[in-house]
């Protein structure tokens, strides 16, 4: 696979994360996300020529959010479109605008993801989905307690919650370092015992301190052709290839058949196509769509098509904290933040910040050439990214 | 039996849709203003040269931040368009008939829309020139403009 022409992330701007921001109505919050990003690439809204806006379809309960939002997008005037994809909009936004780009349409793209999440109501917007004589299949969005109880059942009770709670608090402490961060704990490790015995629980084994947060925030990108990228930017991350899988998830009264998850079979599709035999050493860094630890601890495995226990190991011997050999989630991820039509764009953002060099205080401490970066949504939904410092193409 | 036309079954689905949203710092002081001192105040883009009623924080045309520009507008303006509501809701402020017209204030660039009362609906015409009129109790919303009076 070849692309037309390169694609370069040129700006990058986000809102604070937060559980409420009474202050600013959405355009508002929007428009915080937009001057950053403008700020951050030197551009002007002049030089936009597309804009692509998108969130969870339902979740603020506000039809047509894009046309309100024009207050706060700068889109007056340009065109503009909208994306939903569930968890994954904020990478499927990401992806369009890539595509825009690098198809020829248009040479500069600005994204916005965004949710403000205290003012919608989200089990009203998911409890429709479901209707399994109908092929609607059961749905149980980003609650992961099955998960907990197959690592438990795999690695033993006690091996399986101390690496995820151990997993848990890194993520706290890279979000420690990221001042937009939402959930800004300052765990310490020797928490975790107390942690996993009396945090409440959720579903089994997983509890509250295990999940995300219900944020308000935006996320902006922009991005460039070549061309533009290198008049613009002295450095770009480049958008060098990306990956959607959708997998349908079900309950199967005949057992569990099985099946490659869809993180494992884009990894696969994605590491095919690039020439990378070994992501360990080819990758630098990894921000991963983490909805909780017990999730982020069990896809390590898929994303690296890793064996047996080499997974829990990373964790165990803090490999992916940020001075680590394979830093995951620099940012805190999104057990820190989730702003949910920004979150799988804010993985790619901050895998582009660590390229950029301009992640500040999470910066990661040795260089990045090459970094991944997921989304997730739906049942079982990977957009899976791969970025460079080197134009790819 | 004609199955194609006889035995299709609906599946019943009912979604409820609770939400609110902030008015944010810009439009809380717009509301601030009309319940305390019963005045209506625009944002204005001195680059587009544009009074925005009711207020922008950002100028929708150029995108600059506006949010410190107040300016006091007029409580009389000019019907731009109107419409007829014709049928009860329960979340209607007024029972139907009534009349919702678009109103540009005197020294504002933008209509906004709001009841329009005191007049017969087949009297009802673009270019009337109409008055504000306070609500007796404030709610602390829009409707703290009761409605719109016919001016003179």
């Amino acid at each position: 696979m070849k692309k037309n022409r390169n694609v370069g992330v040129i700006g990058v701007g986000q809102s604070k994360y937060s559980s409420h921001r009474e202050e600013v109505n959405q355009p508002e919050m929007i428009h915080e996300a937009v001057v950053a990003a403008l700020n951050h690439s030197g551009i002007t809204l002049d030089d936009v020529d597309c804009i692509v806006h998108g969130n969870m379809e339902l979740f603020e309960m506000v039809h047509q959010p894009d046309l309100w939002h024009t207050l706060g997008t700068g889109s007056y005037g340009k065109e503009t479109l909208r994306v939903t994809t569930g968890g994954t909009t904020g990478a499927t936004l990401v992806a369009v605008a890539d595509q825009l780009v690098a198809s020829g349409l248009h040479d500069v793209v600005m994204a916005i993801g965004f949710e403000k999440l205290q003012e919608g109501h989200t089990t009203g917007g998911i409890t429709n989905m479901a209707d399994p004589l109908w092929a609607r299949q059961l749905q149980t969005g980003a609650l992961t307690g099955m998960t907990a109880a197959d690592v438990i059942e795999e690695f033993g009770e006690q091996r399986a919650k101390m690496a995820s709670m151990k997993y848990r608090i890194i993520m706290d402490k890279h979000a420690m370092k990221n001042d937009k961060a939402h959930r800004r704990l300052g765990l310490e490790f020797d928490q975790a015992e107390d942690l996993a015995k009396n945090s409440p629980a959720l579903v089994g084994e997983l509890r509250m301190i295990h999940m995300c947060s219900q944020s308000d925030g935006a996320c902006v990108m922009i991005f460039a052709s070549e061309e533009k990228a290198k008049q613009f930017c002295k450095q770009p991350a480049w958008i060098k290839d990306h990956v959607t899988v959708h997998r349908e998830e079900s309950f199967c009264i005949f057992g569990e058949p099985d099946y490659v998850t869809s993180h494992r079979y884009a990894a696969e599709k994605l590491f095919g196509r690039n020439g990378i035999t070994d992501p360990l050493n080819q990758i630098d860094m990894f921000e991963m769509y983490d909805p909780s630890s017990w999730w982020g601890l069990d896809w390590i495995r898929e994303f690296l098509m890793l064996e047996g226990d080499s997974h829990i190991k990373m964790i165990e011997n803090g490999d992916i904290c940020i001075d680590g050999k394979f830093p995951i989630n620099p940012s805190g991820g999104v057990t820190a933040s989730n702003p949910i039509g920004a979150t799988a764009m804010v993985r790619v953002a901050e895998a582009a910040l660590q390229i950029m060099g301009d992640a500040g205080e999470h910066q990661i401490p040795k260089p990045v050439n090459q970094a991944m970066a997921s989304g997730f949504g739906g049942t079982m939904w990977t957009v899976l990214f791969l970025l460079t410092k080197d134009v790819p193409w | 039996m004609n199955i194609e036309k006889d035995n299709q079954f609906v599946i019943e689905g009912k979604l409820a849709l609770p939400y609110q949203y902030f008015s944010g710092r810009t439009g809380s002081r717009f509301l601030i203003r009309l319940r305390d001192d019963k005045k209506i105040n625009g944002l204005k883009c001195n680059a587009c040269n544009k009074v925005f009623v009711p207020p922008r924080s950002t100028c929708e045309i150029c995108g600059e931040t506006i949010q410190d520009n107040w300016v006091e507008v007029k409580d009389t303006g000019t019907v731009t368009g109107f419409t007829v509501v014709r049928y009860s809701e329960p979340h209607q402020p007024v029972k139907a008939p009534y009349i919702l017209a678009l109103i540009k204030l005197d020294g504002a660039d933008t209509p906004f829309a709001h009841i329009v009362q005191g007049i017969a609906i087949e009297n009802m015409k673009v270019g009337l020139k109409v008055k504000a009129k306070f609500a007796e109790k404030t709610t602390s919303t829009i409707m703290d403009i009761n409605c719109f009076m016919p001016a003179g």
